[in-house]
């Protein structure tokens, strides 16, 4: 039945077919390179380009038209302030509506248009939301181009991130955990708050820390509110000044935010600026990075800790 | 009877069939419908939001069409809105971003792809479990950097290739929002190969095929669906995509499919428009909600055919 | 373990077609076949039977090295002998490839690609290189009629696999392991997916298979196997208890923990 001059042809199918395994296997690995290596080569030019720059002052200046005077100030104020108003504003709604979504929503047509809706809200483009809140905020509300406009900005655009998130934490609790809640003689919401919020708030807290991340690097949005390039102070601090500051005047002050002096650097021709560019780029993709990592920690940590 | 509970808000007299400890008690019903109906008007804000987009994208829009015939904008060849002699012929916004983002997906399909069938089907778990996140880091880089890196390192190195690229074009803003999107198509790919079941991968092995065999033959057809969605995502970033193109491609409007010359995007167009300083009402102003509109209905046919991809034809195994 | 002494009857001139020779099999830490022993006889339908997690699916696994897809999985002495070659399948020289394409399997649930009826059974040959329409268009009719299922989807061909009935795709899976002509065919629990007339019309054909390849059934149901082996070996956690010819180890078992398994008394 079988024949050794068969079994010589199908080693030697088996041996071409495995020599593309092989070739295969090397592409991969090749393709995966052109990543590590792009992004390796990115830090590396941009690290020996602006290192150099970063002393002290570099933090504590503020712009300047001079290229060796200017510094990063009020940008990485202006991007902290803005930061605290979009977390304050998206972590609270994100995650009310990942959980009402996971532990509320009924199976019907208006759950389903809000889930076809925040997939759809997470592919339009970041400029788009620019434009919404250009329209919405800076003329309708009247917030002028003001940390609180940009805040509320970025927090719309990252509010698909941490609804995601929250919906993929609360779905990695097992069913038997609500049962037992809710055999306990539980209400929904004592079931949500004591054990649902606590069991998912680590993968919550990646999903949050991964859309601050996003919303640390967005520049489109924020150039389209029109926010300045140029600005030399920072928000009075509240009971401040003359007349005092009230606590919450500094939402409404003009700023500026770290990739928007990047920007502002790169469009420069002089090559001095295109050095302060680099230097505040590494300090802008070593802040996202800082912020991923974190996130890859918390995530690691959590698949180490939890065991149902 | 507790079925009756779902009718008294008080308790019912002792001996009409239910007891005190059982009713439901009102003051706790109470505050479990407010809660919800916050955590409800939470989810429903979501589309409050894109309500809000569509309204405010169509009403300028709106004014602007007062103005500017339908068919000048589909039709015109010319976009100088803020000239004396203005024309408005989107089309060659369109011609700029079609360009650009058909350089990046030549990149980040491909490579991609293999990508993914190498994740998913050859690397051992400890290459993937570096891969990952690294892949993850990849698409956390801020687009304004990869726009830098566009413009002062890999134009420079181009331009040694064809020493006659200008130095703003629209092949390296290309190539690098390739490399932007590749995490995106690479992952979401990924996800679609790890969930074909492993029933099917060892039917195929038990044949004799190889790993490269299973992957295109069985795995890839199975996760058709969920890797054509990941292109989708990829197509609507790149036409989505801004500072790279704001950076590195110049914002000269020109009516061109070569990427070798500069070029303004709908994007960019609209970074360009915000940089200035335009009055609230303009017809320059409104250009940009027009803009932005097409962009908004270009990325909105792209998120729904995926969306649609993935729900109608969820594998059948 | 021990072969029966009636054994001898059974073979009636059957060769050896593979031979398992004190085989230990470990999953990470866990001892999941040790020293197992037993012949397999060529164009005999060999059973294996046992309770849940006695380790027969794990040794079913081994005649086509399915382990070698995970890590973790070790063979860790004693062998398989193939014949006539006698070379050992799980010797680190041999190619596990080469092993599948002579060794085919069908699993416990039906696994249809997601391709056409034709594709799926086609898709062994193509594995082989093989391209040549007119050839193909042979070997998949002859195919899916030594699986009994040609005339139900002659006229289909185009058709996903998985449109089918539970029943017709594990015959499809059957045509799509018979296409490539394997020596012997092993089965894992083939029909406990399946409704009881679906499994009539498997056995029937299992039956008819013995006349052109060798198998190797696992089965948990003892009638199943009593109806349609010619051999049959008893495992219990992951030793072979007793293996000998079919009508003997259920009429007449030679050990204690057999027969109290056979007779219902455990398991």
């Amino acid at each position: 039945m079988l024949k050794p001059a068969d079994l010589d042809a199908i080693r030697a199918i088996i041996a071409r077919a495995k020599r593309w395994d092989l070739f295969f296997s090397l592409l991969g690995i090749l393709s995966l390179m052109v990543g590590v290596l792009t992004f390796t080569v990115l830090f590396v030019d941009m690290a020996i380009q602006g290192v150099p720059r970063l002393s002290f002052d570099f933090f504590t200046s503020f712009p300047s038209r001079r290229a060796e005077n200017a510094g990063i100030l009020s940008a990485w104020v202006g991007t902290i302030l803005v930061m605290l108003v979009t977390a304050l504003s998206a972590v609270p709604l994100g995650v009310a509506a990942g959980v009402y979504l996971e532990e509320y929503a009924p199976k019907n047509w208006m759950t389903d248009i809000i889930e076809i809706n925040i997939s759809n809200l997470a592919g339009i483009p970041s400029i788009v939301y620019g434009l919404l809140a250009l329209g919405l905020f800076v003329y309708y509300f009247g917030f002028g181009q003001s940390i609180l406009s940009a805040g509320l900005t970025l927090a719309l655009l990252i509010l698909p991130v941490i609804i995601v998130a929250t919906r993929e934490a609360i779905r990695a609790i097992p069913q038997s955990i609500h049962e037992g809640s809710y055999a306990c003689g539980a209400t929904t919401w004592q079931t949500v708050s004591d054990h649902i919020l606590p069991y998912s708030s680590a993968g919550i807290l990646t999903g949050v820390i991964i859309g601050m991340a996003r919303a640390i690097g967005e520049t489109a949005p924020i150039i389209t509110i029109g926010a300045l390039t140029f600005i030399a102070f920072l928000p009075t601090a509240p009971f401040a000044g003359d007349p005092p500051a009230g606590l919450f005047d500094w939402i409404f002050a003009p700023f500026t935010v770290m990739p928007i002096q990047m920007f502002n650097w790169t469009s420069r021709p002089e090559a001095a600026f295109t050095v302060n560019a680099a230097a505040a780029g590494f300090v802008l993709v070593f802040m996202t990075l800082a912020m991923n990592g974190l996130a890859i920690y918390v995530r690691y940590r959590l698949r180490k800790n939890i065991k149902w | 009877m507790i079925a009756s509970a779902s009718i008294p808000s008080q308790p019912m007299p002792i001996g009409s069939g239910i007891s005190d400890r059982l009713s439901k008690k009102a003051s706790r019903h109470v505050k479990e419908r407010i809660i919800e109906g916050l955590l409800f008007s939470a989810a429903a804000f979501s589309v409050f939001v894109t309500i809000a987009i569509v309204y405010v994208l169509v009403k300028e829009s709106w004014v602007f069409f007062q103005t500017v015939p339908l068919s000048d904008f589909l039709f015109d060849t010319q976009w100088t809105p803020l000239f004396d002699d203005a024309h408005y012929g989107i089309m060659v916004l369109l011609s700029g971003t079609l360009t650009s983002s058909g350089v990046a997906l030549l990149v980040a399909i491909p490579l991609g792809t293999i990508i993914a069938i190498y994740l998913s089907e050859f690397a051992g778990f400890k290459v993937r479990e570096i891969a990952k996140p690294f892949l993850e880091l990849l698409g956390g880089v801020p687009t304004i950097v990869y726009g830098y890196f566009a413009l002062t390192f890999l134009t420079p190195i181009l331009q040694k290739i064809y020493p006659d690229l200008p130095g703003f074009n629209l092949l390296s803003a290309g190539l690098v929002m390739g490399i932007m999107i590749i995490p995106y198509v690479a992952s979401l790919s990924e996800d679609a190969m790890r969930a074909v079941p492993m029933s099917l991968r060892e039917g195929s092995y038990a044949m004799g095929a190889t790993r490269l065999q299973t992957a295109l033959w069985v795995v890839t057809p199975a996760a058709t669906s969920g890797i054509a969605s990941a292109y989708i995502l990829g197509i609507s970033r790149a036409v989505g995509e801004t500072m790279i193109l704001a950076v590195a491609a110049g914002m000269q409007p020109n009516l061109t499919f070569d990427p070798t010359e500069p070029g303004a995007t709908i994007t960019s167009y609209i970074v360009q428009v915000a940089l200035g300083d335009l009055p609230h009402g303009s017809i320059g102003y409104q250009t940009i909600f027009a803009a932005g509109l097409t962009l908004l209905l270009m990325t909105l046919f792209f998120n729904l055919l995926g969306y649609w991809l993935r729900k109608r034809f969820r594998e059948v195994y | 373990m021990q072969i029966q002494t009636g054994v001898e009857a059974g073979v009636e001139g059957a060769l050896l077609k593979a031979d398992v020779r004190e085989l230990d099999f470990y999953y990470g830490a866990f001892h999941a076949l040790k020293r197992v022993s037993m012949p397999i006889y060529d164009h005999r339908v060999t059973a294996l039977i046992g309770p849940s997690g006695c380790g027969k699916s794990t040794l079913l696994r081994c005649f086509n090295r399915m382990h070698d897809l995970y890590p973790g999985n070790r063979y860790a002495g004693g062998g398989i002998v193939l014949y006539p070659d006698d070379t050992n399948l799980l010797a680190p020289g041999v190619d596990p490839i080469e092993v599948r394409m002579r060794i085919s399997m069908v699993f416990q649930k039906p696994n249809p690609f997601p391709k056409s009826i034709y594709e799926n059974v086609a898709y062994s040959l193509r594995v082989r290189g093989m391209r040549n329409k007119s050839e193909l268009d042979d070997r998949v009719e002859s195919a899916l009629k030594g699986a009994a299922l040609w005339s139900e989807v002659s006229n289909r061909l185009k058709e996903l696999g998985a449109n089918l009935s539970g029943g017709q795709q594990q015959r499809l899976c059957i045509a799509r392991a018979l296409a490539s002509d394997p020596e012997i065919i092993l089965f894992d629990e083939p029909t406990s997916a399946l409704d009881p007339i679906a499994t009539a019309s498997i056995e029937e054909l299992i039956t008819e298979l013995k006349e052109k390849v060798t198998i190797l059934i696992v089965t948990h149901n003892m009638q199943q196997a009593a109806r349609i082996s010619d051999f049959t070996g008893y495992m219990y956690l992951g030793e072979m208890v007793e293996f000998g010819v079919t009508d003997q180890i259920f009429i007449k078992p030679q050990k204690k923990a057999t027969e109290d398994y056979i007779t219902g008394r455990f398991g």
